[in-house]
């Protein structure tokens, strides 16, 4: 032992030995493969969506309370910072909402073979991309452009 | 016996069955069905804010006031912040690691969940007897 720090990597094998725990290495020395993304991101969305829900009860509550209180959440959601977390939002539900079916597949065995691991990543990440445009496009074609 | 060598566990902990977690297949159980029941419960969700674009307080209440998207937009909030905090509380567990402080964290975020989910109830059940 080196360092007092070792101590916490002594520990004893079923058979009773004495064995130093093995050590995982630091995330920094890690390249960055799309699963290890998708993973990580999947939680943030999910972190993000949480915070997501304020705006919807802000949103229900004021609609609740009658037209002027709608027309400050709705001059909010309008404005810069409000379409910016729209966007966020909308992205960030359509990644979890993809990223959570891979998992649920997954759940269920399925998709778990190696080869496929990687397009399957960028299937989700694609998707995402692909129906958050589908959405804004739509919102404002509907507005009238 | 021969399996000993490879596995770095302590033979009560082998025979519990159990993690550091302690215990943990109802929550991840639920987490799952919540996921499930959410995929055609935000999609609908999607698909109500886009034919509400540019509607006022009138036209919201409108469509809160049919019992179908009541009941919806109930089961959305009902499931959505189980959900979440469900997930918040697995992301405490990786990552607070003083006893104490995770169980707070956890206990202050279930508290605050439930209570928005009962005020986004409240305020969609005064949206849907407003026009009834």
């Amino acid at each position: 032992m080196k360092d007092v720090r070792d101590a916490a990597f002594v520990a004893r094998a079923s058979d009773g030995r004495l064995i130093r725990r093995p050590m995982s290495p630091h995330l920094g020395v890690y390249r960055w493969p799309v699963t290890m993304a998708t993973s990580i991101l999947n939680r943030a969305t999910g972190i993000f969506l949480t915070a997501g829900t304020l705006m919807l009860v802000w949103w229900l509550t004021a609609a609740a309370a009658g037209p002027a209180a709608f027309n400050v959440v709705q001059d909010f959601l309008h404005g810069p910072l409000g379409l910016l977390l729209l966007l966020g939002w909308s992205a960030s539900l359509f990644f979890h909402l993809l990223s959570g079916l891979r998992h649920l597949a997954w759940d269920l065995g399925y998709g778990f073979a190696k080869p496929g691991l990687n397009p399957l990543s960028w299937a989700v990440l694609g998707g995402t991309g692909l129906a958050t445009a589908l959405v804004w496009i739509t919102a404002y074609s509907r507005l009238g452009g | 016996m021969a399996d000993h060598v490879k596995i770095m566990r302590s033979q009560l902990g082998r025979a519990r069955g159990l993690g550091a977690a302690k215990s943990g297949a109802e929550h991840w159980w639920a987490e799952r069905v919540g996921a499930a029941a959410l995929i055609p419960l935000s999609l609908w969700f999607v698909f109500s804010i886009l034919s509400l674009l540019g509607a006022d307080q009138p036209a919201v209440a409108a469509w809160a006031g049919h019992p179908l998207n009541a009941a919806l937009l109930l089961a959305l909030i009902l499931v959505t912040f189980h959900h979440a905090q469900l997930g918040l509380q697995v992301v405490y567990e990786d990552y607070i690691h003083t006893a104490g402080v995770r169980t707070a964290a956890v206990l202050v975020t279930k508290g605050a969940a439930y209570l928005l989910a009962l005020l986004a109830a409240l305020s969609v059940g005064k949206l849907f007897f407003l026009t009834h």
